[in-house]
């Protein structure tokens, strides 16, 4: 679906500018997405190296074993398929609470890592796995308590109660929210049923039957 | 409620920043190489995300360019005239999954024109803060991974945009209304 929402933006864009007459502007904004795309990509290099600095000395001391252990019946009804005790619950935690207070450039470091401890678990490199997809889903509906940006902005053009959104934010995030997990469950059950006789139907070990499995996907 | 969330946010860090060391220290971990260790790893994940990143932005900045948004939004108008929206606030569900600092600047820019307490300004507030970028999500966490195939993880993301979309709406003009 990346490659046809992809493709569908370049297209669209080349055939409207044609039509309103905008070729050299969309030009220009090709080669200035490309540099907001490295700019962005190097601003992430300072936060990433020091979270995942900082992560390392919680992983080393225990505390993220420890975090996932404390986990409740809610991480583990939304990753069934992540063992107790995995690191990655423990980052996927941190990320989730990142979210919620609202501190982006933690959360964004935190998920990756999250991300990186779930692709070990991943029999094929290539595609996603539900766990990845649902900590995916979780991020983009974010649930946030206190949009900080938005209030700021709200002062800074003098509204009388520059927090009364608040309230509307939480139900509407959180309403974005239940439907992500909602539609990922709906589809994490439409997908279970060809991968599971697939790695039984093997009747080997289970770890070259998904071996195998990752090999008939990639060719 | 608020101020208490508020104070949260400014404590979180700088207490994560102390406590994780101070607790590894007890625990005898070399503090200093296990962050320098851990640290490594960052800027190669970073360089990582450039590829996928510069392909998105570049996409997605041709298509804010050309224009098409401002001819889809006008297409859709009626429908929300009938269902007694402000249509102004309609190109941020289309700007909203795929830029951030783009959906960032039209809703400032809406609240400068509209101010801040008007029924414009209350849901673009609202719309802004209630999802995160779904492509931008998407192409960082699996750029950084190297996944290729997304499978469902897209729909799901802008499903969600989608229903946030629409339950801000009707959430403020329920509230506010």
């Amino acid at each position: 679906m990346v490659n046809w929402i992809w493709l569908f933006l370049i297209v669209v864009s080349v055939v409207f500018a044609a039509f309103n007459g905008r070729m050299e502007l969309v030009t220009e904004a090709a080669f200035e997405g490309a540099k907001t795309g490295v700019t962005v990509s190097f601003g992430l290099i300072s936060i990433l190296v020091f979270w995942l600095g900082m992560m390392r000395i919680g992983e080393d001391a225990g505390l993220l074993r420890k975090l996932a252990g404390l986990l409740g019946p809610l991480v583990r009804f939304l990753f069934p398929d992540v063992p107790r005790n995995h690191p990655a619950l423990g980052y996927i935690m941190t990320n989730m609470s990142a979210n919620i207070l609202g501190l982006g450039n933690a959360a964004t470091p935190m998920g990756i890592k999250a991300m990186q401890e779930l692709q070990k678990l991943n029999p094929d490199k290539e595609t996603a796995t539900p766990a990845m997809c649902t900590l995916l889903a979780l991020n983009t509906s974010s649930i946030t308590l206190v949009p900080t940006t938005l209030i700021a902005i709200r002062m800074n053009f003098e509204s009388a109660h520059p927090a009364e959104i608040v309230g509307t934010t939480l139900i509407a995030t959180s309403i974005a929210t239940a439907a992500a997990i909602l539609a990922d469950r709906w589809y994490r059950s439409r997908v279970r049923p060809p991968l599971v006789p697939a790695i039984k139907g093997t009747g080997g070990p289970s770890g070259s039957g998904e071996s195998g499995a990752g090999t008939s996907l990639l060719s | 409620m608020y101020e208490v969330v508020t104070l949260l946010s400014v404590w979180a860090i700088p207490a994560m920043i102390v406590f994780i060391p101070l607790y590894a220290a007890f625990r005898k971990v070399p503090v200093y190489e296990s962050f320098v260790e851990g640290a490594k790893g960052g800027f190669d994940t970073a360089i990582q995300i450039i590829p996928h990143l510069v392909g998105m932005m570049v996409a997605i900045s041709m298509f804010r360019a050309s224009g098409a948004m401002e001819m889809i939004v006008q297409a859709m108008r009626p429908f929300f005239d009938w269902m007694g929206i402000p249509s102004e606030v309609l190109p941020l569900g289309v700007l909203r999954p795929l830029t951030g600092a783009g959906s960032l600047a039209f809703t400032t820019e809406l609240i400068k024109t509209y101010g801040p307490d008007s029924m414009i300004g209350r849901i673009a507030s609202t719309i802004q803060g209630s999802t995160d970028t779904t492509l931008y999500v998407l192409t960082v966490y699996f750029g950084a991974i190297g996944i290729r195939r997304t499978r469902y993880a897209l729909k799901v993301g802008l499903f969600s945009d989608l229903v946030g979309f629409v339950a801000a709406i009707f959430i403020c003009l329920y509230i506010f209304g």
